[in-house]
């Protein structure tokens, strides 16, 4: 129990999948502009990265070892993710509109996300199991969303600052991001791996 | 639309990094130091250089609806040989880039080159087009990669360039240099362009 929750927390807080690893900067840019947006967008990636852990995880290990294939890991994943993202689109679609409407547009989105891919990869380097990659998911996600949330809550102040007009846009989304980063560090050292 | 016009929009006017700001991921994460940005930028050129070949030379053969998958693999094919090579003859660099050389398959410039350019252009100018998108992202790297290890480690490409009372300022090499550096860096390019244009 304790080892999974350090791997939670650790994918959490300390080793934040955006504001530590860099993965998935393209998102936390593009769509934290408004905080339900970001929500959304947060749920949708957490979904999918459970999903692509599991079925990522299971082909390695019970399909790409097995057939000495480890070399196609690359263009298996990313096939895997594109198809798991249509499905997860197609399938929601039919039950569930309310929800496919909420995270419609953000679904296409995620295919070329590098945090699915980059959780995929890591949990292979990592050598977890399915029970430790699906954690490492939820915590990555849960991480990714946490960033955006805060991400969005301060970009909605900027709207009223007054920047200079150089740094408008994009450059002070990242410099704002760098003192975030700045605040997640502080993290560092609560878990010890 | 002469080959030269293609090359060379890459490298600053329509820069990737620094004009349409793509590839943020690999650029805030391996430019710690100025070589990591050599590398990380040649190795996305290469696959650049070749997936925009090969997109170009079947772009009559691949049906329109399912065109992305078909990029998509394309590149990962590619992206497989770059690990592969590196692994083999640049051990320590690849070792330090890690896990962003898998990650070269989703980054944006190379999928947004193949759909917006070598789909439709023929295979001399999408050549050309690669190759001046990689090395204007190969450049931008570099300046980021050497701004932050500058300031943060006080060196260049490894040769110290201060005296020994200079003291680095370590958070440049952390990720919050990253973002600041970055953003700042965007900055200064919309000043300059300013300039420019008035």
């Amino acid at each position: 129990m304790g080892e999974f929750l350090i791997i939670l927390v650790s994918a959490i807080l300390v080793n934040n999948f955006v504001l530590a690893r860099f993965l998935g900067i393209c998102p936390f840019l593009g769509v934290s502009k408004k905080t339900d947006t970001a929500l959304g967008m947060g749920m949708a990636v957490t979904f999918v990265m459970t999903l692509a852990s599991i079925f990522t995880n299971l082909i390695y290990n019970q399909v790409l070892i097995p057939f000495h294939l480890e070399y196609l890991q690359i263009v298996t994943f990313i096939l895997i993710i594109a198809s798991l993202v249509q499905l997860v689109e197609t399938v929601l679609r039919k039950t569930s509109p309310a929800l496919y409407h909420a995270l419609g547009i953000y679904l296409p989105l995620i295919t070329t996300n590098c945090a699915i891919l980059g959780l995929a990869l890591l949990n292979i380097i990592k050598n977890y199991d399915l029970v430790r990659s699906i954690v490492f998911a939820l915590g990555a996600g849960i991480g990714f969303t946490l960033a955006l949330l805060i991400m969005s809550g301060m970009r909605e102040r900027l709207e009223f600052a007054d920047v200079p007009k150089v740094l408008r846009g994009v450059p002070i989304a990242l410099i704002v991001a760098g003192l975030l980063s700045m605040a997640f560090m502080g993290f560092s050292g609560l878990v010890k791996m | 639309m002469s080959v030269i016009s293609e090359f060379t929009k890459g490298l600053v006017k329509e820069n990737p990094l620094l004009r349409l700001v793509l590839g943020l991921c690999p650029a805030l994460a391996v430019t710690t130091m100025a070589i990591n940005g050599v590398a990380m930028g040649l190795a996305t050129t290469a696959v650049l250089v070749g997936s925009n070949l090969v997109i170009s030379i079947l772009r009559r053969f691949i049906p329109a609806q399912v065109r992305i998958p078909v990029f998509i693999v394309i590149i990962a094919s590619f992206v497989t040989i770059i690990d592969m090579v590196m692994a083999g003859y640049f051990y320590e660099l690849h070792q330090v880039l890690g896990l962003f050389i898998p990650l070269i398959v989703v980054n944006c410039i190379i999928l947004g080159r193949a759909e917006a350019f070598a789909s439709r252009h023929p295979v001399l100018l999408s050549l050309a087009d690669g190759l001046g998108m990689g090395l204007g992202f190969t450049l931008a790297l570099i300046i980021l990669g050497s701004v932050r290890e500058i300031l943060g480690n006080g060196t260049i490409f490894g040769v110290s360039i201060f005296a020994s009372g200079f003291e680095p300022a370590l958070i440049m090499l952390l990720p919050p240099g990253a973002f600041l550096a970055l953003g700042h860096l965007l900055g200064l390019m919309n000043k300059l362009t300013k300039v420019e244009e008035s």
